[in-house]
């Protein structure tokens, strides 16, 4: 057992956990800890910008982006914490661009820009060119780019460390337990501030542009530790996977001209948002595309639509799309300025998690009581800026801001927190669950649990929902449970043993499916990315309100609170 | 569905004195990936079959090994493209530690050599620095590297002289270089000119070879050469 002493530890290395360590370094010691090397976060996969009002290329302005994203949220964000990402937006992209983000450039030099989902000019009135982007790499450019800046600032990193527990105890966070992956070795890290920048959790679903690694293993730790989630029934389907794969397709592409075609060769958006046709919001468009399907206007009868970039300029698909390009050349063997692609929704961005507010510091309660020396920043974290659908682009801006304000709100606070103490007790009682596990010889693998648990979740809990399947799925979930309890492993060594890591990925897998099931089950309205098919419109009377789900004696509790309006009225959702 | 058979060179540092191979049969679809394999074998026959993965889709480079002989990603190989028997090793010249996993630090440390930041001293514009896409298009290949480690284990100067700097290195020192908005040049080029850096690379190609990226690393130490030697700098 290792123990460290730092003012800050950070878990994970993506754009949120490396943003607030470049802030928090300034104020003290930092350690980010990351299960994979710090470049291998699932940030790298972001593809097709960074929101901001930059206005290099037409005129924009933060009032309309933060418009859009309360649109976007449809009415679930709060507003306050949107005014302020919004506005911070613009500073935010020029800061990484000093930092050396090798940002496309429009002939005059300045970052250039493109259209994306649900961004538009002048309210709603037609798309803009707010996406500020590097080709469609543009999350590998930033994470390299803040990774290269904290090496050079001196933030210790710990890489292929896996967290096993998030010591919340006496009302305050102490710390953090961790396994050295090579070795199999416990460490202990002790820290005044623990900042949890985990990242997402899309491996509950089947279908997933997620990574292997997006498992939410924090946010399966601090719920048994008492702490709640937030708006877990609020999970974003991107509506251009690739069929079969799932793997992203940036809705750069559909910013760059592409277009969505049914078997008819229909442009079948133009039905479902007159106005911005295939740039309207992912829930909206995920839902479309199935709608299609279900109606029999998928391709050749199967479950598919075309992405449609044929009459873009080659030369344009070649210069800002050449990572999806490849893409469909490896995974389909087409060239796609020569052949539609073929898409189906994925799963791919959680907007609930754990509730912070716009400092990152983590809320305990319905009442905004915050815990002592905890913060989250990032897809892990609900401030909530994107309330019930996030808008493309909006995710990167949101890592970025609000990891780094986590980060000063550190800088700020530090003085006032006491080095954290990680009692004995914990310590055993995480070391007797490893050496419990890792002498599991009972009859399942986790490979097939896990597999079952995928598959239900995307049958019964994805873009459209009743409470019929709702109720199969909790159903599920029990037997589910009840097979973990009994699973068993084959590797029983000590160093990098990557079957006993899944097993726990697989607990907090199954703890955070649980609790998306019952917030969905409960919220009886359609809002965003949750919709109910027995309860199809959305309902402002009852349910314009936030979901914390809390762990109480073994069961799952609600409580809700209201979302902070501060400039729009809830109003119809058209586009 | 097709049948395969993996032959994977196995290694336990607790329990195995030398690595040894193993053979699976595996069935993949043809567009299924190697990594596909992998992860079924894992789950259904051997679940302590050990390599690394995140994103399967060819980002995070996680996934480097060597497929019949020859570095490559498993998420981006096909079954379709696979013979009937497919030898899977860890990547060559980094020490193994368990299986298909390869400690990198000797890999990622040598690009800490060579000042992957970008510097530039004056007081920060309002704005963006001005960039033109001309001058942002010459980064464009270099800034696309995933770190994966094939190039610097297919390199046979590193495999001669494990102090050598390496493909990726090299690669990252030209990302820095060639912006227009770095001021560090001078300096950056010592870094990277002594007797194991820069002038160690004899063109053989390997690294151009097998980056999962097709990025032509080769010609990018190349024109590191030809500006070095303009510098009148000559190792």
């Amino acid at each position: 057992m290792y123990v460290h002493n730092y003012d800050t530890v950070i878990i994970g290395s993506g754009l949120a956990g490396l943003c607030a360590a470049l802030e928090a370094k300034n104020a003290g010691t930092v350690a980010v800890l990351a299960k994979l090397y710090p470049t291998r976060c699932h940030s790298t996969a972001a593809q097709g910008g960074i929101a901001a009002a930059l206005g290099n290329e037409e005129p924009d302005s933060p009032e309309w982006h933060f418009y859009d994203t309360v649109k976007g949220s449809d009415f679930l964000g709060d507003q306050d914490a949107i005014e302020v990402m919004c506005e911070d937006a613009i500073r935010t992209v020029v800061e990484l661009e000093h930092m050396g983000v090798p940002f496309s450039r429009i002939p005059e030099g300045k970052i250039a820009q493109r259209r994306f989902g649900g961004h538009t000019r002048e309210f709603g009135a037609a798309p803009v060119r707010r996406a500020c982007y590097s080709a469609d790499r543009t999350g590998h450019a930033i994470v390299f780019a803040l990774y290269e800046q904290c090496m050079l600032k001196g933030v210790e990193f710990f890489s292929e460390f896996h967290v096993l527990d998030i010591v919340v105890e006496e009302g305050r966070c102490q710390g953090v337990l961790a396994m050295e992956i090579k070795t199999g070795k416990l460490h202990a890290f002790q820290a005044k501030a623990t900042l949890v920048a985990s990242g997402g959790y899309g491996r509950v679903f089947k279908t997933t542009s997620n990574a292997l690694a997006s498992t939410g293993d924090c946010l399966g730790m601090l719920f048994n530790r008492g702490v709640p989630l937030q708006d877990m029934e609020f999970f974003q389907f991107h509506p251009t996977g690739i069929y079969g794969l799932g793997i992203l397709i940036t809705e750069g592409a559909r910013g760059e001209g592409g277009v969505l075609r049914n078997s008819r060769g229909e442009r079948f958006m133009e039905r479902y948002a007159p106005t911005i046709k295939d740039l309207a919001p992912r829930d909206m468009v995920s839902r479309a595309i199935l709608t299609e399907i279900k109606e029999g206007r998928g391709i050749d009868g199967k479950d598919y639509v075309y992405l449609d970039l044929t009459h873009v300029p080659r030369k344009n698909i070649e210069e800002r799309l050449p990572e999806i390009s490849s893409f469909c050349k490896i995974y389909l063997g087409i060239d796609p300025a020569e052949e539609p692609i073929p898409v189906l929704p994925t799963a791919h961005y959680a907007m609930g998690g754990i509730p912070t507010d716009v400092d990152g510091r983590v809320l305990r309660d319905e009442k905004g009581e915050t815990i002592e020396g905890l913060y989250a920043a990032g897809e892990c974290a609900c401030v909530s800026v994107h309330g019930a659908n996030r808008l493309g682009c909006n995710s990167l801006l949101d890592t970025v801001v609000f990891g780094r304000r986590a980060g000063r709100a550190i800088n700020k606070e530090l003085k006032g927190l006491r080095q954290g103490n990680i009692k004995k007790e914990i310590v055993n009682q995480v070391f007797e669950e490893i050496d419990r596990l890792l002498n599991s010889k009972g009859k399942e693998k986790i490979g097939k649990i896990r597999k079952q648990l995928q598959q239900k979740m995307m049958e019964h809990c994805s873009v459209f929902r009743t409470e019929e399947h709702l109720r199969m799925l909790l159903n599920e979930l029990k037997n589910i449970k009840e097979r973990y309890r009994d699973i068993g492993l084959k590797d029983t060594s000590r160093a990098f043993n990557t079957e006993l890591l899944e097993a726990i990925e697989l607990g907090h897998l199954i703890t955070i499916s649980e609790v998306i099931a019952e917030s969905a089950l409960r919220r009886t309205e359609s809002r965003g990315a949750h919709y109910r098919e027995d309860f199809p419109k959305r309902d402002d009377e009852n349910w314009l309100k936030h979901t914390l789900a809390f762990k109480k004696n073994g069961s799952i509790e609600f409580a809700y609170k209201p979302v902070r309006i501060t400039k729009f009225q809830p109003e119809e959702r058209k586009y | 569905m097709k049948r395969y058979i993996f032959r994977i060179k196995r290694f336990n540092p607790e329990t195995d004195q030398a690595p040894y191979w193993q053979d699976f049969e595996v069935k993949l679809e043809p567009m299924e990936r190697l990594l596909d394999g992998l992860l079924r074998i894992k789950e259904e026959q051997d679940g302590s079959l050990t390599f690394r993965r995140s994103c399967a889709h060819g980002i995070c480079g996680s996934c480097a090994m060597k497929i019949n002989g020859r570095n490559r990603l498993a998420c981006q190989t096909l079954a379709k493209d696979l013979p009937d028997r497919v030898e899977i090793e860890p990547l060559q010249a980094y020490p193994v530690i368990k299986d298909l996993v390869v400690d990198m630090e000797p890999f990622f440390s040598k690009n800490e050599e060579v000042m992957p930041y970008l510097i530039n001293n004056n007081p920060p514009p309002e704005r963006e620095r001005l960039q033109s896409p001309d001058e942002q298009k010459r980064l464009v290949e270099s800034i696309t590297c995933i770190m994966c480690g094939s190039c610097t284990s297919a390199c046979p100067v590193y495999w001669a002289d494990r102090q050598y700097l390496g493909p990726s290195a090299l690669l990252k020192a030209y990302r820095f270089i060639f912006d227009s908005r770095d001021q560090a040049t001078q300096e950056r080029l010592k870094r990277i000119i002594h007797s194991h850096g820069l002038w160690r690379c004899h063109s053989i190609f390997n690294c151009v070879e097998v980056c999962p990226k097709e990025i032509d690393i080769t010609s990018h130490i190349a024109a590191l050469k030809r500006f070095a030697l303009r510098k009148g700098l000559k190792g």
